[in-house]
């Protein structure tokens, strides 16, 4: 089945439109296989077309070919979504009124149901976004069910406590959904971080009115066919495809959105805030932009830190905000890292996303494309030296070459601002103390990564980072068990864990008065 | 028979005949059930090749000779669960997540099964049918599910200790665990136990009780299903005095958990004293007050008291038995409980319409009728029942006193069976002292609509769990367990999981130059440290200063000691 979706086969690719459920689906014909693709608007359990009737194209980043239209939600079908999402979260609805361990069922069974369509959700995970196959099945879709199924656990499990507070009274606190929660999900990982953004707020007992990125609909909206099936009362769930500046500016000013949750760029990140700001003080977390150190002692095992810090910056094409993309080595080290480094980086196989053999596929869009070589760009006019790669490859698709560079400084624009793309920057430091200071000395704090065999290096850069997330002799260590976000301009909030409750529940004190206290 | 046909098709079993079985013969029957150990994930019969009858209490006949555990299996299950909990195991290596799956998978299985194993639990306890299905397995698969969520959420700490160190706690698991459940909810009794025990990666030998081992077996054969590694869970059917003896003395057992009477519980405890220490945690017997003002709604209130006494046949070590009414609706109250417990449909477990059931055994339903000659001697009132109710099997009628006291002996003791005893009182301060003077404190009830009386009574009263407006509401998320002689520690919720963890603090030294902080440490005399730290920061071979620091604070030590 995989080894069908050649790029030719791709080129035939005909859409037909078949009934389903009552309402309209797409067979997408590969020759080989039938895609069943969800391509319109999903609020309060049904299948709408936009109010506008706008649509917009989907490509296909390998090829750069349309796959489908898909229905644009727009500021009224937020005002749609919002009203189910409302309703849902009513007093008295059945939602507020099940039971918590049935809304860790619920998530269960989304998870079983993730888990029996993966390969199906992976294969159009790859096709919608370009990641190769393999990973997505093994990464992103373990990474789905894994963090439904962690979610799922916790529903019954969100402890308020009882307080020995002073004075005649009996005081005891109540973990109470938010309410309405408008949540905006990236390209980069799209379902995985839509199970990131579902997991706590429905574990939590809220609604939830979801936008999509607009490059890479199709999965998520293949989920909500599956939230559905799963048997989550109409309204809880509402999928909305759609642009930023349109969709997700209208969640995020909607007077009717309790919270509001973004991944993506921390430029659109602060326009977030802003609105919630601006509009109903709505309670916002935040994942942006990182500009990751990882830091390489000379001690460390240097095949293992070569390789961490090879798969740090190239894995998903590069496109992960916890990119390792400042590789500090330390002085003595310096030179063989770099061999070393360039030697791996032109060996990374790029190619179909199809491909079993594949580690990289596209970039995600034209657009993006360029950006990344218009930062590769600036890395050579700066005077940094391209050691490998730096160019686009194929003529179609938006593919770009591992690219190295190495005498990168601290001031150029590679090395403050986020590429977002397969381009690694190696630095060289002499000290501790001077490693920490510049590994610090960025707007961004999202993780970091050190690598040593000296416990106590180890212990002291982990302490002394200004970020989220420290991973020592090891990168991209990311679990749903763990919490996850940014120190500064990376983020506010975290996600996952037990911290990624708190960002979905109100707690509520109660207080009673009591006749005589006794301990 | 559409379920028994799906399972004749799967080649596993089939139990249409089960469904009749009081009134079916043995043969019917017998094919279809686990009778052997389970160690290992294997069967195996008893070393000394014993076998000892389990007996339908509806009917009184044996349904099937089971293998009995002795010490020599005790032996053999606990080195196959020390041998899966060694390091390195794959029980030992695999991720919590996954160990929380396979509960899940569990919970999975027993839901599947969930018609098959309420028909044999109803046939070995003699629990109503409908009870078992409707009460008793869902509650078993929503307590294993809950633990299933548990398993990779039971966190540690890191802990800004003082000084240059970096501290951090690790839950561990105990290690190998024993459990002795009773049968009184055999199933739901094993998965309390095995929920918490498992989701925190301990391995288990479980004596499940002589009385009603059946379902539990057959739940081994569903652990084994669904993919738990060999030796992590270990199932003994055996008597107490040999086999649980044998756990709970046991010096490769680092804990033991029991389910039972207080009188036991003692012998427990003791054992663990004696032999190594084995940490205990204990769910004991009960004398539940159940507190009704004047103010209750007052059919409510008599609906509850009664199911809060008799259900499960009043076998539960949390059964409402002292009912304490206010003086001015007491003889109300008395009345109408009379004619609810006179309507309490008593009978075959297997008809749907049927209440109650027979008590587990001879010896309990001797023990009760007993309990009832004692309350009539004693000057109770017997207002209803008393009796036998059927010519076979061990079914009791329900049975209600009135005029009860305090210093009786169905006031103060734990019967264990469908009687009732109804107490005045007239004060609420009155009734907490009276309520409180018991060695038992594990469940308690107060029915009110006044608020300030409903908190005064359930923060006055003694016991693990307080039910206000409601008795007998149970939930995975909400633990239980007894004040004083009711138990030790508390099954269920997130407290459940304590009495399956050990603590381990680690302290690492994080900074880059020791000396310094051996120097901060002597300026702070904070002696115990330099120990470690002059170690550390000189290798005590051949070093003056090392030395001389070590002697110092020895010295220092000894001064102060």
């Amino acid at each position: 089945r995989i080894g069908c979706l050649t790029e030719d086969l791709l080129s035939v690719l005909r859409v037909k439109k078949i009934h389903f459920n009552n309402n309209f689906a797409y067979l997408i014909n590969l020759k080989c296989p039938n895609y069943l693709l969800f391509l319109q608007i999903f609020i309060n359990n049904e299948w709408q077309d936009s109010v506008s009737g706008k649509v917009f194209p989907v490509y296909n980043p390998a090829t750069g070919e349309q796959i489908c239209e898909v229905q644009e939600a727009d500021k009224a079908d937020v005002d749609k979504a919002v009203q189910a999402a409302r309703l849902a979260f009513s007093l008295g609805s059945v939602w507020r009124r099940m039971d918590a361990s049935e809304r860790g069922r619920l998530l269960s069974k989304l998870a079983d149901l993730v888990e029996r369509d993966s390969v199906y959700l992976a294969t159009i995970e790859s096709l919608d976004s370009g990641k190769p196959f393999l990973p997505t099945l093994f990464v992103d879709l373990q990474g789905t069910i894994k963090t439904l199924r962690y979610f799922a656990g916790y529903a019954d499990k969100i402890h308020g406590t009882s307080i020995p507070m002073d004075g005649e009274y009996l005081t005891f606190t109540r973990y109470e959904p938010i309410g309405v929660c408008g949540q905006i999900v990236p390209w980069n990982f799209p379902l995985m971080m839509t199970a990131w953004k579902l997991g706590p707020a429905l574990a939590c007992g809220n609604t939830v009115v979801l936008k999509p990125a607009e490059e890479t609909p199709l999965t998520c909206l293949y989920m909500a066919a599956l939230i559905k099936e799963a048997g989550f009362p109409p309204g809880v769930i509402n999928i909305l495809p759609g642009f930023g500046p349109t969709a997700g500016a209208a969640i995020a000013s909607h007077m009717g959105i309790d919270k509001v949750a973004f991944t993506g760029s921390t430029e659109v990140g602060k326009l977030i805030q802003e609105a919630a700001g601006k509009s109903n003080l709505k309670r916002v977390t935040l994942e942006l932009g990182g500009k990751n150190p990882n830091i390489i002692f000379a001690d460390a095992d240097l095949d293992l830190a070569v390789e961490e810090a090879h798969q740090g910056v190239f894995f998903n094409a590069g496109q992960c905000c916890t990119a390792g993309s400042r590789i500090y080595v330390e002085e003595p080290i310096y030179d063989e890292f770099v061999r070393r480094s360039v030697e791996r980086a032109k060996r990374r196989i790029v190619g179909s996303p199809f491909d079993p053999m594949t580690e990289q596929g596209p970039q995600i869009s034209r657009e993006h494309q360029s950006r990344v070589l218009e930062f590769i760009q600036s890395g050579i006019t700066e005077g940094a030296k391209l050691e490998c790669g730096g160019k686009a490859l194929g003529l179609k698709g938006f593919f770009i070459e591992p690219t190295v560079f190495s005498n990168v400084r601290d001031d150029m624009r590679i090395a403050r601002e986020e590429i977002f793309g397969p381009v690694q920057q190696i630095m060289k430091f002499k000290t501790i103390d001077e490693v920490i200071e510049r590994a610090n000395n960025s707007d961004y704090g999202l993780v970091a990564a050190v690598f040593t065999k000296d416990i106590s290096k180890a212990m002291t850069i982990s302490t002394a980072m200004q970020a989220g997330t420290v991973w020592i002799n090891c990168f991209n260590a990311l679990s749903t068990q763990c919490p996850f976000g940014g120190y500064k301009m990376s983020g506010n909030g975290r996600e996952m864990g037990e911290n990624g409750l708190k960002e979905y529940s109100e707690v509520k004190t109660i207080t009673i008065k009591m006749v005589a206290k006794n301990s | 028979l559409q379920r028994a046909a799906a399972w004749f098709e799967h080649g596993e079993m089939v139990l249409s005949a089960l469904f009749y079985q009081s009134r079916c013969t043995r043969n019917d029957v017998l094919t279809f059930l686990m009778f052997q150990l389970f160690i290992n994930n294997e069967w195996q019969d008893a070393v000394s090749g014993k076998t000892f009858p389990t007996i339908n209490p509806a009917s009184g006949e044996v349904i099937c000779q089971v293998a009995e555990a002795d010490e020599a299996d005790v032996e053999k299950a606990v080195k196959a669960a020390s041998n899966a909990f060694r390091l390195g195991s794959p029980w030992r290596r695999m991720d919590a997540s996954h160990r929380g799956l396979l509960l899940n998978r569990l919970a999975d299985a027993i839901e599947r099964d969930a018609a098959y194993l309420a028909e044999l639990e109803t046939l070995d306890n003699g629990k109503p049918y409908a009870v078992a299905y409707a009460v008793d397995l869902p509650t078993v698969v929503k307590c294993l599910r809950y633990y299933a969520g548990w398993a990779d959420k039971w966190e540690g700490k890191t802990i800004p200790i003082d000084g240059d160190y970096f501290c951090y706690t690790r839950h561990e698991p105990v290690g190998v665990c024993g459990q002795i459940i009773p049968w009184n909810f055999p199933l739901l009794m094993q998965a309390w136990k095995l929920g918490p025990a498992l989701a925190t990666g301990n391995t288990v030998v479980m004596k499940v009780a002589e009385q009603t081992p059946l379902t539990a077996l057959y739940v081994a054969s569903l652990i084994k299903e669904v993919g738990f590694p060999e030796g992590v869970v270990n199932i003994l059917p055996g008597m107490g005095p040999t086999a649980g003896a044998a756990i709970a003395r046991h010096m490769d057992v680092d804990k033991v958990a029991f389910t039972g009477s207080t009188e036991v519980g003692h012998l427990i405890q003791q054992a663990s004293g004696s032999s190594n220490l084995k940490k205990v945690t204990l769910e004991l017997g009960g004398k539940s007050p159940n507190i009704i003002l004047s103010d209750a709604d007052m059919e409510y209130a008599v609906e509850q008291s009664h199911f809060a006494l008799f259900f499960n046949q009043g076998q539960c070590c949390c059964a409402g038995s002292r009912t304490y009414v206010q003086a001015d609706v007491y003889d109300e109250f008395v009345e109408r409980s009379v004619e609810r417990a006179k309507k309490r449909v008593v009978g075959d477990p297997f008809d749907l319409k049927t209440e109650q059931g027979p008590q587990i055994d001879q010896e309990q339903f001797n023990k009760i009728l007993g309990y009832i000659s004692s309350g009539k001697r004693e000057g109770a009132k017997l207002m209803c029942g008393g009796g036998i109710a059927a010519d076979r099997g061990y079914f009791i009628q329900p049975t209600v006193f009135g005029d009860v006291q305090d210093n009786m002996t169905i006031a103060r003791e734990e019967i264990f069976g469908p009687v009732m005893q109804i107490l005045k009182f007239k004060t609420l301060e009155e009734v907490v002292t009276r309520a409180n003077d018991t060695k038992y404190g594990l469940a308690a009830a107060v029915f009110t609509k006044d608020i300030d009386k409903a908190n005064y009574v359930s923060s006055g009263l003694r016991a693990g769990t307080v039910w206000i407006n409601c008795y007998d509401v149970f939930g995975a998320q909400a633990p239980f367990g007894g004040y004083k002689a009711s138990g030790v520690g508390r099954e269920l919720g997130q407290y459940g999981l304590d009495n399956y963890t050990e603590v381990k603090t680690v302290n690492t030294v994080p900074i880059k130059n020791l000396f310094s902080a051996l120097v901060v440490c002597l300026l702070h005399t904070s002696l115990p440290l330099c120990t470690v730290l002059s170690a550390a920061v000189f290798p005590p071979k051949n070093d003056k200063k090392a030395k001389f620091l070590l002697f110092s604070t020895k010295k220092f030590n000894l001064q102060n000691a």
